[in-house]
């Protein structure tokens, strides 16, 4: 049955934590993928990642800092993923993040960071030649789990907004090999920050600040099978609104932050220990915006727990 | 069927929530709201005030206005009338904004380009780094680099030009006694009436001496400035507050004496605040001659200190050897115990910082690309002063009491920090991580206790009924620094003390200058 199971499971899982560091912007790719997990099946992962970034772009400038040297932001995190239906899961996220600069004066901070909690539905599927071609619908919606400050850049935890997000999925799969697709919206908060009055590109009197929404495409491709997993995956995404950091500024919670990245993840299934499975991977900003260069590596261990009655023979 | 159900509902609902729902998304500047101005008292008496650096107001010039029954003057009647037969959204609305004052909104306009131009410049490719030149402002880094005394010095010169051009136009409005438009047939008042004789207008007088000032101080914003001031004009005509006569002859009036104020700007040796690579070597060689760690830059690459010199510009409220009567003495000595005691108080601050500790220093960061510490405070009196009903020419005297006190104090401040040029807690230990920026000068005595102590006896004095309001947020920004882990506590304390004495002269000058509390 575990076999089984695993022609579903091995890729609901990827990557969570491409937590991409300046940017802040969560991209869970778990929900970015075609993968569904059956009813009363619990998936459980423990992920870390490390990423860091010497350069940054200050608009479009591209520059390193001699007072924040290497930027680095550790991630632990625990996450979930539950079969409501076969066709409908829930999935959680609960990240712990740590950042950290290298020169210069300023601490670096930690604290739990956004619980994420998403839903998702597999719409349609279809069989198109010798492929299966299906269509999901996936809504997020994050939460800050802590009072950090999002003021704080470069070394803020997170950029403290409420969000909620819906992505659309279509995926076509012929044997081994698997292409992907996906666009997302991500509706963000207003955000509450330390101080009452903020400049952007003019004096704000408030201590509340507009945070433009987010859009996300994605493109992924590569090889599946019952133990092993690979793939790329080439993601843009755009900060609707918000201004550029100014030269020998510092960042802010509302910069318009955009950001070309590609990636590579891999995952592996034991055939002896059943439901036991290794995830890893890394990310590269190509290309940003008031964003750091940031590149990521993450692995993670995850198990499968079958509360399915009918899997007791 | 329930499950299909499920599963159409529930995308529905939640692309509804993320597509259509405002999801909190409405940030309200506080200052946007503010009530038309409508003075308590309009300080008819304002031309015997005692006016900072003009002597006497008739020797500028101001002709007699037109007759009331010149053709002149009924075209600027009908320019009025034209306005008012069909004012558009965007007109209403700058009646709106420029309505609530003309100080206050110059000086959030001032705090606005402060924060603008409160930026560092970036270094060159071998590491050294560039100065702002008021000769070719454009070029980067683009003239002024507005940090904290220089923006001290910005407030108090906008500020007091604007105090002595309205004293000025007291004297004017008295002599020709004019009404304003809005109390003849056919204009309409579209903000409140006052009493007050309209010619010269005051509103003009006010933009004439910031255009005319800030020309000196941000000349890369010339242009908007002016688009500023042009957009007052043109609100006075639309309200019926004043025909263009009186504003033509406020905005002349406000102009001429600006220039007595740019007159002593240019030689009150702020120019020369930024030293020469010679004299910052010296700074080191004065505190090492004494035996004392002497301050390094903490800055990759280092940075020449900020504007060493400051201590040396000519003050408002005193002469120059108050400056050196009113320095503290020295700080605790490097090898002394107690500087120890200190080093180790500020690396448990940095350490162990509670998140209210954070909240504290972030509040009062007021680092680069803000409107600083002197912008803060003027923003709180704003907040106050906004509730008091004053005359435009009070609001101009209590914020030239305030931004006086804070040009001083920033040079008292400044003179004793290069004068014991003494290093940074995280330069005598570097385990000492900070919770902000850590500032670009030395450390005794901190600049934010001297800047809100300073502000806090004034506008305690100006506000009595706020009790220890002032006091309390000034003990605030002070700790703020270090909790930030930026600062010994003797930077603070001491720096609270001379903040204060500092404050006390415009106290006194407040006590005689004519306007009552």
């Amino acid at each position: 049955m575990i076999k089984f199971l695993r022609l579903y499971f091995n890729r609901y899982f990827v990557v969570i934590c491409f937590l991409s560091l300046c940017s802040k912007i969560a991209n869970a790719q778990t929900n970015a993928d075609a993968l569904m997990i059956p009813q009363n099946v619990f998936c459980g992962e423990l992920m870390y990642d490390h990423s860091s970034w010497q350069n940054y772009w200050e608009g479009t400038f591209k520059r390193n800092n001699g007072n924040i040297g290497t930027l680095t932001n550790n991630t632990y995190s625990v996450m979930g993923n539950y079969g409501i239906t076969n066709k409908l899961d829930v999935l959680f996220g609960i990240p712990y993040v740590t950042t950290n600069a290298s020169r210069g004066t300023l601490k670096g901070q930690s604290g739990f960071q956004d619980l994420s909690i998403s839903l998702k539905w597999l719409a349609f599927q279809t069989e198109i030649g010798k492929g299966i071609f299906s269509l999901h619908a996936i809504a997020e919606g994050t939460i800050p789990l802590s009072n950090y400050e999002p003021n704080f850049l470069p070394v803020s935890i997170g950029l403290h907004s409420t969000t909620a997000s819906l992505r659309g999925l279509v995926n076509y799969q012929t044997g081994r090999f698997f292409v992907a697709g996906a666009a997302q919206y991500v509706q963000r908060s207003d955000i509450t920050i330390d101080q009452d009055a903020y400049y952007t590109t003019e004096e704000i009197y408030s201590n509340k600040v507009y945070m433009p929404n987010v859009t996300n495409f994605l493109f992924s491709t590569g090889f599946r099978s019952l133990q092993f997993n690979a793939e790329a995956i080439i993601s843009q995404t755009t900060t609707h609104g918000g201004f550029d950091i100014r030269k020998n500024d510092m960042p802010f919670p509302s910069n318009e932050m955009n950001m070309t990245t590609a990636g590579l993840l891999f995952k592996y299934s034991f055939s002896k220990v059943a439901g036991l499975e290794l995830t890893a991977g890394g990310n590269h900003v190509l290309d940003g915006r008031n964003v750091g260069q940031t590149t990521d590596f993450f692995g993670g261990v995850l198990y499968l727990f079958d509360f399915s009655k009918k899997d007791k023979k | 069927m329930k499950r299909h159900i499920l599963y159409i509902v529930l995308p529905v609902a939640l692309s509804a929530i993320v597509f259509l729902g405002s999801c909190n998304k409405t940030v309200i500047d506080r200052t946007s709201s503010y009530a038309a101005l409508t003075p308590s008292n309009i300080d008819l008496n304002a031309d015997t005030w005692k006016p900072v650096l003009i002597t006497d107001p008739s020797v500028f010039t101001v002709a007699a206005p037109d007759a009331v029954t010149s053709p002149a003057y009924v075209a600027d009647l009908n320019e009025i009338k034209a306005y008012q037969s069909s004012l558009t959204s965007d007109q209403k609305a700058i009646i709106q904004y420029w309505s609530a004052g003309a100080v206050l909104r110059w000086n959030e306009i001032l705090r606005d380009l402060v924060a603008k131009h409160n930026l560092p410049p970036y270094q060159n490719a071998d590491g050294t780094y560039p100065a702002p030149s008021s000769t070719n402002p454009f070029a980067y880094p683009q003239f002024p680099f507005s940090n904290p005394p220089y923006a001290a010095r910005a407030y108090a010169y906008v500020s007091a030009a604007q105090y002595d051009a309205l004293i000025a136009a007291y004297h004017f409005k008295k002599l020709y006694n004019r009404a304003a438009p809005y109390n003849l047939a056919g204009v309409q008042a579209l903000i409140p009436k006052s009493a007050l004789p309209s010619y010269p207008s005051e509103d003009a007088v006010v933009a004439g001496a910031t255009v005319e000032i800030m020309k000196l101080l941000f000349p890369t914003e010339i242009a908007y400035i002016e688009q500023k001031a042009a957009e007052e004009i043109q609100y006075r005509i639309m309200a019926g507050a004043n025909v263009r006569g009186e504003l033509t002859a406020g905005e002349s009036l406000g102009s001429q004496v600006a220039d007595v104020f740019a007159a002593r700007a240019r030689a009150d040796n702020a120019g020369k605040a930024i030293g020469t690579p010679a004299e910052w070597t010296q700074l080191q060689v004065n505190t090492a001659a004494k035996g004392e760690a002497y301050w390094i830059s903490l800055e990759s690459p280092s940075r020449p200190p900020m504007l060493p010199l400051f201590g040396k510009v000519i003050p408002f409220l005193f002469d120059t050897t108050t400056v050196k009567a009113l320095r503290p003495g020295p700080p605790n000595l490097t090898n002394s115990d107690a500087f120890k005691k200190e080093v180790a108080e500020v690396l448990s601050y940095s350490q162990n910082p509670t998140r209210e500790h954070q909240e504290q220093v972030e509040f009062w960061a007021d680092g680069a690309g803000t409107y600083t510490p002197p912008g803060h405070w003027n923003a709180i009196a704003e907040t106050e002063f906004v509730k008091q009903n004053y005359s435009e020419v009070r609001w101009a005297r209590n914020y030239a009491l305030l931004n006086m006190a804070e040009m001083d104090v920033a040079i008292c401040c400044w003179d004793t920090k290069y004068y014991y040029f003494n290093q940074r807690p995280t330069q005598a230990n570097p385990n000492i991580k900070t919770l902000t920026g850590i500032p670009n000068f030395p450390s005794y005595t901190s600049g934010h206790s001297n800047f809100s102590a300073a502000a806090a006896t004034v506008l305690t004095y100006l506000l009595p009924d706020r009790g220890t309001k002032f006091t309390d947020l000034a003990n605030q920004a002070a700790m703020s620094r270090l909790y930030g882990a930026i600062h010994y506590r003797s930077d603070v304390e001491v720096g609270l003390t001379t903040g204060a004495a500092v404050g006390q002269y415009a106290v006194k000058r407040a006590q005689s200058d004519g306007a009552g509390n």
